[in-house]
């Protein structure tokens, strides 16, 4: 029979309602799967209790793939075949790719993204990034006996839009449903559970195999932000392995090596390495092809000697990314060590001096990532405790709105608000008559259109005639968890409705959204001025409108000095309206107003006149009698 | 009348708890629902209800409603592994028949 976990008090899952959700870690070098099982998260490894999948996908010629360490151990027999690190190809041109006549990789270019020969024919990097995740899938669906109702994919902060989207590309060919794409060193930051501390700034120092990677995060309301990010795309633990190597050369004095030589000192290196990570001494003994034997040992002191650059060359890029977010080490609240290359202890020693506070090292730094994710995964798909159902995470970068009449922006849904949000406001006809509705999505902080960045235009047509103010028209913006914008129009009455879906941050870079915000605060009282100005020539407008309609249809109860009064106050105000002066506008209005007062009130008795007109006192009685019969009904 | 944990399950409830840091102990039960009739429940226990037959199995206290407690009475639940898949199974000589994967069963 099925096995059980437990549930959170009141919160056992119906027969068959299990919602099984996973967390992934996509890494470059090696990929993980984890989940939370009875209220705790774990990684899930495979048959032979392996919890790290390597990356690597090697293709065969009759178009199959082995994927994990059995690719990795062929790798360097079918380099062409064997797909190591896809994930800096994925998103990527051709021409984005440095080095890569150093790869032994048969490139294609392909419009948006290259393309890798292998024996197994054309290969994009979304489809083996797919071989990792459905590997991952298959072991998760193993591991808890059942299909997953999503996934929670981790992506490195600085991903961009195509990065992102061929990220979940992968996962739809994997089968596997994304229930949101999540930062890694937020899925850090949540797997310390730094989502439930106080609101303050965060580091997470990455330094994984080949890639370093420094985030800092501000958390406020419970939501991660992004400030700044920084690293070095080569630099990491592999690095720390050559200068091992290097200094083994040099202090046994050897010849030139072969190929299995070096790949096996090479091995040594590393070992020694994760040695000296719990011991002071590490005994380095090997045998070389020609029968030469190495018999060294490497100590702490030696070891942080030869790769102090490379901890230093980390520091850079701290330092940097501290500066572009405004901030001095004294604000970071927290640092959060990930990657396994964090376990060594000259870089423990190096963050901890730097940010001169004990870094979050007490969890595994290769699981973190993913047992963040699983975590979040957990909370999206319900499973989480009552209380904090929702963990929001990302914000809406810049305001979004809607152009009303004269140019202006009506914000619907401002920035910083959480996402996913949906939000809805009415609006309604400027004319008489008026059967459709122009809806301009904006994008940005400043009060007038023209200010802002256009997202979309559409058209709500079809709505039926009527006076102008009468149509109520409901317009809903949604923006879903991974930032995608739907907007609907509908007309209340006859229930015209046109939607259109935009992606509000394409193509928006930080440094854009931040000068478009920087603009807004510049010009909070230009904008103003202008929106008052704007509103009151929408309002002159309006009253034109109003008044000249009202006299084409009951221009014969004015005398025609009356008339001639009107219509000046209608041209006055029309030479004002076109001015930029609020003040003579706001005058005109009321002139006009005051002018017209009369006309209105004998437009009433008119209409009153004409609703009763040919009835008898008995008719209205009755009608009066069954509206209300209507109204107890 | 004893409903009991296997050492096995004992261990990892407990785990569980130091891991998940309060909690008293574990509720069982059952209630009516899915496919055959009637499901267990398996949570973590933070509050006793006045009229909760309490055990011990192993240092674990073990919580059950008075109208679920026929249902489980004689019951050993035990922690097992399935391949990759591991978790918590009810061995319960109540069940008549179960469903096919046993996660709703009939007494």
């Amino acid at each position: 029979m099925a096995l059980l976990q437990i549930a959170e008090p009141g919160e056992s899952a119906a027969p068959h309602q299990h919602r099984l959700a996973v967390g992934i870690d996509l890494g470059t070098t090696n990929s993980l799967v984890a989940t939370v099982r009875s209220g705790l998260a774990v990684v899930l490894s495979d048959e032979l209790g392996r919890p790290l999948l390597p990356s690597v996908v090697r293709y065969l010629p009759d178009g199959s793939s082995e994927v994990g360490y059995e690719a990795q151990a062929r790798q360097s027999l079918d380099p062409r075949n064997s797909i190591v690190s896809v994930k800096r190809f994925m998103g990527r041109g051709l021409q984005d790719i440095a080095h890569r006549e150093g790869m032994p990789y048969v490139f294609d270019d392909a419009p948006g993204m290259l393309r890798l020969q292998t024996a197994a024919g054309r290969k994009s990097p979304v489809e083996v990034s797919a071989e990792i995740l459905r590997t991952l899938r298959l072991r998760a669906e193993a591991s808890l006996g059942g299909p997953l109702v999503g996934a929670v994919i981790t992506v490195p902060a600085y991903f961009d839009d195509a990065q992102r989207q061929a990220t979940k590309d992968a996962a739809r060919i994997a089968g596997l449903p994304v229930l949101r794409l999540l930062n890694e060193p937020t899925a850090a930051a949540i797997a310390y559970g730094l989502d439930n501390a106080s609101e303050s700034i965060y580091a997470v120092y990455d330094l994984g195999g080949g890639t370093f990677d420094i985030s800092i995060l501000r958390l406020a309301r419970g939501i991660f932000e992004v400030l700044a990010t920084g690293g070095d795309s080569a630099l990491g633990g592999d690095d720390f392995d050559h200068r091992i190597f290097c200094w083994m050369l040099e202090a046994a004095q050897l010849k030139p090596l072969s190929v299995e030589d070096s790949r096996m000192l090479l091995t040594r290196a590393r070992e020694a390495k994760e040695y000296l990570t719990f011991h002071g001494v590490a005994p380095i003994n090997a045998r070389l092809n020609s029968g030469e034997a190495v018999d060294l040992t490497l100590t702490t002191e030696i070891f942080a000697e030869i790769s102090q650059t490379l901890v230093a060359k980390t520091i850079q890029p701290v330092k940097k990314a501290l500066r572009d977010a405004g901030l001095s080490v004294a604000d970071v609240k927290g640092v959060v060590m990930v990657g396994g290359a964090t376990r060594m202890p000259q870089v423990q020693h190096a963050v901890g001096e730097f940010f001169r506070q004990e870094p979050l090292n007490n969890l595994d730094p290769d699981k973190v990532v993913a047992i963040g994710a699983a975590k979040q995964a957990n909370l999206l798909v319900g499973n989480g405790l009552a209380g904090d159902d929702w963990l929001l995470l990302d914000v809406i970068p810049l305001s979004l709105g809607l152009e009303t009449m004269g140019g202006l922006v009506e914000k619907i849904i401002p920035r910083n608000a959480t996402i996913p949000t949906a939000r809805a406001q009415e609006f309604t006809t400027f004319r008489d008559g008026q059967t459709a509705l122009a809806v301009h999505v904006v994008q940005g902080e400043r009060e007038l259109v023209s200010d802002c960045r256009s997202l979309a235009r559409f058209e709500l047509r079809g709505i039926p005639p009527m006076v102008a103010g009468a149509a109520r028209i409901r317009v809903t913006f949604q923006v879903d968890a991974d930032g995608l914008l739907a907007v609907t129009a509908r007309e209340q009455t006859a229930g015209v409705e046109a939607s259109i879906v935009v992606k509000p941050s394409y193509g928006l870079s930080d440094g854009e959204i931040a000068g478009m915000l920087r603009d807004s605060m510049l010009h909070v009282r230009d904008d103003a001025l202008q929106r008052a100005l704007k509103e009151s020539q929408v309002d002159a407008q309006r009253l034109i409108e109003a008044v000249s309609s009202a006299l084409a249809t009951d221009g014969d109860l004015l005398s025609g000095e009356e008339l001639a009064r009107v219509e000046h106050g209608i041209v006055k105000l029309q030479g004002a309206a076109s001015g930029e002066n609020r003040r003579q506008i706001m005058l005109a209005m009321d002139d006009l107003e005051a002018e017209t007062k009369d006309f209105a009130a004998r437009r009433m008795d008119k209409s009153i006149r004409r609703a009763f007109a040919g009835r008898n006192i008995s008719e209205l009685d009755s009608e009066v009698l069954a509206t209300r019969a209507g109204e107890t009904a | 009348m004893a409903v009991t944990l296997s050492e096995r399950a004992a261990s990892h409830v407990a785990n569980y708890m130091v891991k998940r840091g309060k909690g008293i102990g574990l509720r069982l039960g059952v209630r009516t629902s899915g496919c055959s009739g009637m499901a267990y429940k398996l949570e973590f226990a933070d509050v006793a209800h006045p009229d909760d037959i309490q055990f011990e199995s192993y240092g674990v206290r073990v919580l059950i409603d008075p109208k679920s407690l026929p249902y489980l009475d004689g019951t050993e639940l035990d922690y097992a592994r399935e391949g990759l898949n591991e978790g918590f199974r009810f061995n319960n000589p109540n069940v008549k028949d179960a469903c096919g994967c046993g996660e709703s069963f009939n007494v």
